[in-house]
């Protein structure tokens, strides 16, 4: 909050960039508030965005200085935090003088002054609030504190999907029409006073009446709205996503910004007419100053600038030494042996980096590749015995296709602790007297002997290992709900040509190949859908691995890929698998199906994934101070085993913290480079694709997919407490569909910081191996993907096959740029690198980032 | 054996020091410490209870230290050992170990790592002076360091407003209760001239002698330590605190609410229970909250959307039911009734996270839409009360609080200067009034320590609704102090000097800490005005946790000298000068408030300085 007089002199220069304001069009209103909320939706699925992705079509800088200016986020990391870095060497000299000469040649002297040591008024007052301050600057009364509490607690039980014993009664009308009907046919009332509750139960609740008599003047209606609305965004945004998507919710409401607002409005009249009687005049009726532009350019100063400077110094103290360790790595000589053992496919995910990198140690006679975890088959999936359909592949797409599971008699468990009964006044008697001591016990078991239980989202239990799937369509009849059934031989035969096509591999077929989907187990997290697959809407990819290896083992869907110029001998044969990247298990499936031969080679394929899974166990302690990095490999993964089930473990893995890199092109380029666990990594070979059609394909969904991703992690980081979900320690659930910190708070979109605090705000570097030219053209096939880079959201370099040159993409063209080639480490004995790194000592970022490892020559 | 019972204190205190003096960043040696230490309790305990068990289940009793003596009023600490303190100090240090290895994981790189295993370890020493006390004195001191801490630990998360607006909320209820008790202790100092220990109450003769002769006396007292079990034990009518203190970590909330702070109130029945188990209208009272609570309270937790909150209210609804059993005499019942309910909702509330993906799956699985069939109005004017919580947070507001706060502020009018020297004359004329107590009318002077306590209650209260420069609060809550002391001293011809030094040694020196303080923040800043948080503690924490100190020491923080003082103090008051102990009371219970409203209003809450990441105020 600031000063009086800090407010008038915002609302002033704010008011002084307003224009005309046109007479209030609420469709209008409601439409600019539901673009600029939160738009995540209920946490079971969580879905990883852009979280300023309302500023997007501005230039990154542009967008985020004013969103920081209108909302009050912090959009960056701290001056003070910046310069911190520069004197840890984090941000590193080099570097910094380059960019500063490049930027400001004679002038670099002066700015190099500003960034250091120039002190700045880094006060941030947001436009935000300044409105409805004044009820408590006119009325002395607090309106937040007085709505609050009980505007959420009865959204939150309408919206609820099941953790209230007695749920809302009235539920099969909009959130407004409920209400109605509930205050109707009852003796009590939610409201204090008689006035508001008449407004409802009379219909006499249009938005544009009720603020004429809040706040009076029309044209402060939008500035009002976004104050009150932004006031709680949490909810706000929960039900604006809600309202977009109804069928997030698996029982469905029906919830309207719209209809919130007006109750909001509603409760504020209440409120009002409670402590001054009826007789209260409008807010802004002695008002004189001009309403507030929200949106008023923000005007440019030298400390957005210096913030500017900062940033990129910071992202290009990295980048730079990727590019060079690239470069080295290219001269280094290398035996590549043409026998292929087993071709693994991952997810791009770079979480799988390390594991890439492992297996390809394990066994050095594989050959992994990257592509999204999808693994191009989209469909919604329904698990046996399920009510309701999961979707399985990105989220902005809507599938045509159903998969359904069968055939396993595995019956899911309960777990008696978690019986609501405990809740109620006998049963729970019985309950504290007797299942108090199981409880009791439990917990003990829990602390000291953590094992699997019903309790814990087990990535192993989304799909039964020996159940059977529907995955081929049976004819046009085979539909449900408007879903064909599985796939036709054709359709099946296109998705795994583009697949095989995207990510190079359309000739040296191994024996077997993998298919490894991931997806994450963990107890105790109600984020957990954050660490699963992200290109299967936040849910693990194992269907999807499965019904590829089904598709491409499929001898018609061979015969036509051979049509079609693909041809995979008859001795290759495809196995769906998945990787849990919290516990380090790996299963397969389908083994049963293997051929005497193949059964061979894959039992000793299984062995190189078990030794490269205790490797990357082992490399990911060096993360968890739990864990003792120091000790053997078996015990290493047993301990990341036992974290992943451990009920006091709020990092059961640290997701996608630290990822900065996509790199999109062969393995060879980045294979002998530690590259930590920063790098989605999508195979592509430019060779196959002369005219970019492929990687048109590919590049789309990197932006939203991988950029998304990481701009989530950025804005989490650098602002957790109104970006982010804060720390996850004091959460509650709310309703099943998201967190809040406390009995009566908002929700909290976001991510926690438990997840973030590795992560270098830094944007992602994408390298595209090809021409820069067909690179741009790739780029441009769509206005939605090339927002993406012409706005500065992520940084692009295409790596020049011809002449081995990097080319940074800038302004809408390509400029050769040369990596600075200072002398790189390398690491001798892995093991032993592990166990000496660095930890950080807390989680501010100058301490954090130290944990962040440079880039590496692997020997 | 008895004198071991000293050591079941001693350890975890000793421990708590040392965990002070533990650098903040050395995650690894705090939760050692703390695990250490509670697990040599823990060991201790059970090798003690073997031993007091094969010794055939003695009760135990002994007095130790005495902190005050005259010849009318001894102040001693009195430990007291029995199937009760067992069963409580067990499933305490169990509790109290298992939670901390759970925390220790959990709170791993939590800003306030050592803050909050420190502030634990501090509640558990509180705990174990309650369970293991032998009379009132050393009770309420444990009472008040366990309020204390979960004043700690709600607002554990400082730098948002929340977690600090429920603290405050919760602190003023259980400051409620802490009054009760100082009356209790007041009235039970005048019925038996003396520091009556837990021992004596189990003595049936001397029972019923002494309640022959001062029965309504004895209801009093009785009333007293039933609305003190009440307030710490959130039953009715002051249950809805409990779902608003859970705001710190999940782990802090189990400890606290879930299992151990939660169920003493219920302790307190059970102690005192020989005292008013033949007093009828007492025990009707205690079935009638414990009745109403448990039905209400299930009410109230059918309709909680959210988990914690859920596990709150059906928390409550089941210590309703112990009330019952205690008032009934069912205690063994009501043991293994407090055991379990604290072992369940330690564990309820530690998975509570994870509730979220065990019900979506479940709801997968075996979710039927309810077909919707209309209610009764009668079913929906339950659900709405319910979600309303039966306006009872609404009603304490507005009962309890908004009068005193109404009343405090028709003092805005005087102007700090005029108020100033109106306090310097009347405070002066009332120390002449003391010294030439001869030339004085015994009418007026008779009337004199009222007056001044009324204006000790009016200062007080004005601290308490003040929106305006935090100075000017705290030198008004000091000079209340001194009021109280004068009325006090006035009112007793036969006075010791040193009680009156004693209490006002304790406060002076906080008084000048806090005032340098304040004085320091507003050098910094110049608008310390107490109608917003300022949330100090961001850039300040050491002024702040200083001024925290001087706070408490201001106002008697368990083991400071004013906190001697205010007991023997309010012995000084007679039973029979009610409107006098009123005001005294009330002044006690609001000073407490306004003191931590203060530190709260100045030190917590969002930082008002948006150079770095704020929370929003509603998260």
């Amino acid at each position: 909050m600031a000063g009086t007089e800090t407010i008038e002199r915002t609302m002033k220069s704010a008011a002084k960039h307003s224009h005309a304001h046109t007479a209030f069009n609420e469709e209008h209103v409601l439409h600019e508030l539901k673009h600029y909320l939160p738009s995540q939706t209920p946490i079971k699925d969580f879905i990883h965005h852009n979280t300023l992705h309302a500023f997007q079509q501005m230039k990154f800088y542009d967008a985020i200085f004013k969103a920081g200016k209108i909302f009050g986020y912090q959009v960056h990391l701290q001056l003070t935090e910046f310069r911190e870095l520069y004197k840890i060497g984090r941000v590193k000299k080099d570097v910094f003088d380059r960019i500063l000469n490049d930027r400001k040649g004679a002038e670099a002297e002066a700015w190099k002054v500003k960034l250091l040591t120039k002190e700045y008024d880094v006060i941030n007052n947001s436009r935000l609030g300044l409105l409805r301050a004044e009820w408590k600057y006119q009325y002395k009364i607090d309106l937040d504190n007085s709505v609050h509490p009980l505007l959420f607690r009865i959204l939150c039980s309408y919206l609820d999907q099941g953790v209230a014993l007695w749920n809302f009664p009235v539920k099969n009308k909009s959130f407004l029409g409920a209400l109605q009907e509930l205050e109707k046919n009852s003796y009590v009332s939610f409201f204090k006073t008689n006035r508001a509750k008449q407004f409802l139960l009379n219909g006499k609740c249009s938005l544009t009446d009720l603020l004429k008599m809040v706040v009076g003047k029309s044209e402060y209606f939008e500035q009002y709205l976004f104050d009150q609305q932004f006031s709680h965004q949490g909810w706000s945004g929960m039900a604006a996503s809600i309202e977009a998507m109804p069928n997030t919710l698996l029982d469905r409401r029906d919830i309207s910004l719209h209809d919130l607002i007006v109750v909001e409005l509603l409760f504020e009249i209440d409120a009002l007419d409670f402590h001054l009687g009826e007789k209260w005049e409008p807010l802004t009726n002695k008002m004189n100053k001009e309403p507030v532009n929200l949106f008023a350019d923000v005007s440019s100063s030298e400390l957005q600038e210096v913030i500017q400077l900062w940033q990129e110094t910071f992202e290009w103290s990295y980048y730079d030494e990727v590019l060079t360790g690239i470069s080295l790595n290219k001269n280094r000589t290398r035996s590549i042996s043409s026998q292929r053992n087993f071709q693994a496919i991952f997810c791009i995910d770079e979480r799988e980096c390390s594991l890439r990198r492992h297996i390809e140690t394990a066994d050095k006679n594989c050959e992994t590749l990257g592509t999204p975890g999808f693994f191009s088959v989209e469909f919604f999936f329904k698990a046996e015995n399920a009510n309701f359909y999961d979707k399985l592949c990105p989220a902005p797409v809507t599938p045509k296709y159903l998969i359904k599971e069968f055939g396993s008699n595995e019956k899911r468990e309960h777990e008696l602790l978690y019986t609501k009964k405990a809740q109620t006044l006998l049963p729970g008697f019985f309950a504290s007297i007797f299942l108090g001591f199981v409880a009791g016990a439990q917990l003990f078991l829990n602390l000291f002997r953590p094992k699997m239980s019903p309790a814990i989202s087990n990535a192993f239990a989304h799909m039964h290992t020996h159940s059977q799937l529907t995955i081929e369509n049976k004819g046009l009849e085979d539909r449900e709900n408007d879903l064909q059934i599985g796939f036709t031989i054709e359709e099946m035969a296109t998705r795994v040509e583009s697949l095989l096509r995207s990510i190079g591999l359309v000739s040296n077929f191994a024996p077997i190949i993998y298919a490894i989907a991931h997806g994450s187990s963990s107890a105790n997290n109600p984020h957990h859908s954050a660490h699963d697959c992200g290109a299967c809407s936040g849910k693990p990819g194992s269907v999807n691995a499965r019904v590829f290896a089904f598709m491409a083992n499929h001898t018609k869907v061979r015969e036509l890929l051979r049509e079609r110029g693909i041809l995979i001998p008859d001795e290759t044969k495809f196995v769906g698998s998945m990787h849990d990247t919290a516990s380090d298990q790996i299963g397969f499936y389908d083994e049963d199906s293997l051929t005497q031969k193949h059964i061979l080679q894959h039992t000793k394929n299984k062995l190189a994934f078990e030794a490269a899974l205790y490797a990357n166990a082992k490399e990911r302690t060096r993360r968890f101070a739990s864990i003792n990095s120091k000790q053997s490999l078996t015990g290493a993964r047993a301990s990341i085993l036992q974290r992943s089930v451990s009920m006091f473990e709020p990092r059961p893995e640290l997701g996608h913290g630290t990822n900065t890199l996509c790199i999109i092109g062969s393995r060879e380029i980045t294979k002998g480079l530690f590259l930590d666990r920063r790098a989605f990594m999508n195979s592509y070979n430019y060779k196959n694709d002369p005219d970019g059609k492929i990687l048109t394909g590919v590049m789309r969904p990197i932006g939203l997919v991988c950029g998304g991703i990481n701009l989530e992690y950025y804005f989490s980081r650098v602002d957790n407490y109104k970006l982010g979900a804060g720390t996850k320690l004091p959460h509650n659930v709310m309703g099943l569909i998201g967190v809040a910190n406390s009995a009566d708070g908002d929700l909290r979109p976001g991510l926690p910081v438990q997840m973030i605090e590795v992560h270098d705000p830094v944007r992602l570097l994408i390298i595209v191996e090809h021409l820069p030219e067909i690179v741009l053209k790739a780029i441009q096939s769509a206005p939605e993907v090339y927002e993406w880079y012409i706005n500065e959201w992520v940084h692009l370099v295409a790596l020049s096959p011809e002449d081995g040159n990097y080319y940074y993409f800038k302004n809408g063209a390509f400029t050769k740029y040369d990596p600075l080639l200072q002398p790189m480490n390398s690491i001798e004995n892995f093991e032993q690198f592990v166990e000496e790194a660095k930890e950080m000592e807390t989680n501010e970022i100058v301490d954090a980032t130290q944990e962040n490892l440079p880039v590496y020559l692997l020997n | 054996m008895e004198h071991l019972l000293q050591l079941f204190i001693l350890v975890p205190f000793v421990g708590f020091f040392v965990t002070l003096l533990l650098p903040r960043k050395k995650e690894k040696s705090v939760s050692f410490a703390v695990l250490s230490i509670i697990s040599i309790h823990l060991v201790g305990l059970l090798a003690f209870v073997a031993y007091w068990a094969f010794n055939h289940f003695p009760v135990l009793n002994v007095k130790h230290l005495t902190l005050f003596q005259t010849d009318d009023i001894e102040i001693f600490i009195n430990f007291y050992f029995d199937k009760i303190t067992a069963v409580y100090s067990l499933v305490g240090s169990v509790i109290a170990l298992m939670v901390s290895v759970f925390s220790r994981f959990y709170m791993h790189r939590e800003a306030g790592f050592k803050r909050f295993f420190s502030t634990l370890l501090f509640f558990f020493t509180g705990y174990n002076i309650v369970i293991f006390s032998g009379n009132f004195e050393t009770f309420f001191v444990g009472w008040e360091i366990v309020g204390l801490t979960s004043f700690l630990l709600i607002a554990f998360y400082r730098d948002r407003y929340l977690p600090v607006k429920n603290a405050l909320k919760v602190i003023s209820i259980y400051r409620l209760g802490d009054i009760c008790l100082i009356l209790a202790m007041w009235m039970s100092h005048h019925l038996w001239h003396e520091n009556i220990t837990f021992q004596k109450l189990n003595d049936a003769v001397l029972m019923a002698e002494h309640l022959q002769h001062h029965y309504w006396f004895a209801v009093f007292v009785s009333l007293m330590i039933v609305i003190g079990a009440a307030a710490k034990s959130a039953q009715l009518p002051f249950s809805s605190w409990l779902p608003r203190a859970m705001e710190g970590p999940t782990t802090s909330s189990a400890i606290f609410y879930g299992s151990l702070s939660v169920h003493l109130g219920l302790f307190l029945l059970l102690r005192t229970y020989p005292y008013w188990e033949t007093i009828v209208p007492v025990q009707v009272l205690i079935i009638v909250i414990g009745l109403s609570t448990s039905v209400i309270a299930t009410l109230i937790g059918r309709v909680q959307s959210t988990v914690k909150t859920q596990i709150a209210y059906s928390s409550a609804a089941q210590i309703g039911l112990m009330f019952i059993e205690v008032a009934l005499g069912f205690h063994t019942l009501a043991l293994i009734h407090f055991a379990g309910n604290a072992f369940l909702r330690t564990y309820q509330l530690l998975v509570s996270p994870s509730v979220l993906s065990y019900l979506v799956h479940d709801m997968f699985f075996n979710f039927k839409p309810s077909s919707f069939t209309s209610q009764s109005s009668f079913k929906n004017s339950i659900y709405i009360l319910s979600i309303k919580e039966w306006n009872l947070d609404f009603l304490l507001h507005q009962l309890l609080w908004k009068p005193f706060k109404w009343f405090g502020t028709r003092f805005n009018f005087l102007s700090a200067k005029l108020a100033s020297v109106l306090l310097a004359v009347i405070f002066v004329a009332g120390l002449y009034a003391y010294f030439f107590q001869q030339i004085i009318p015994t009418a007026i002077f008779d009337l004199l320590p009222l007056l001044f306590s009324f204006i000790a209650f009016v200062l007080i209260l004005k601290t308490f609704a003040e929106r305006g420069d935090a100075l000017r609060a705290w030198i008004e809550v000091v000079s209340s102090q001194l009021f109280i002391a004068l009325s006090i001293a006035l009112l007793n011809e036969n006075f010791e000097h040193t009680h009156i030094l004693m209490y006002l040694s304790g406060s002076l020196v906080s008084a000048i800490v806090g005032y340098v303080c304040l004085k320091r923040i507003k050098s910094v800043d110049g608008n310390i005005q107490l109608n917003q948080f300022h949330g100090y503690n961001y850039d300040q924490p050491i002024l702040g946790f200083v001024f925290l100190i001087a706070g408490l020491g201001l106002v008697g923080l368990p083991f400071t000298p004013t906190f001697i003082g205010i007991d023997l103090l309010f012995s000084h008051i007679h039973k029979h000068e009610i409107v006098l102990i009123v005001l005294t009371t009330l002044s006690f219970l609001f000073i407490e408030i306004a003191v931590l409203r203060i530190y709260a209003r100045i030190f917590l809450g969002q930082h008002k300085k948006q150079y770095h990441p704020i929370a929003f105020k509603s998260s």
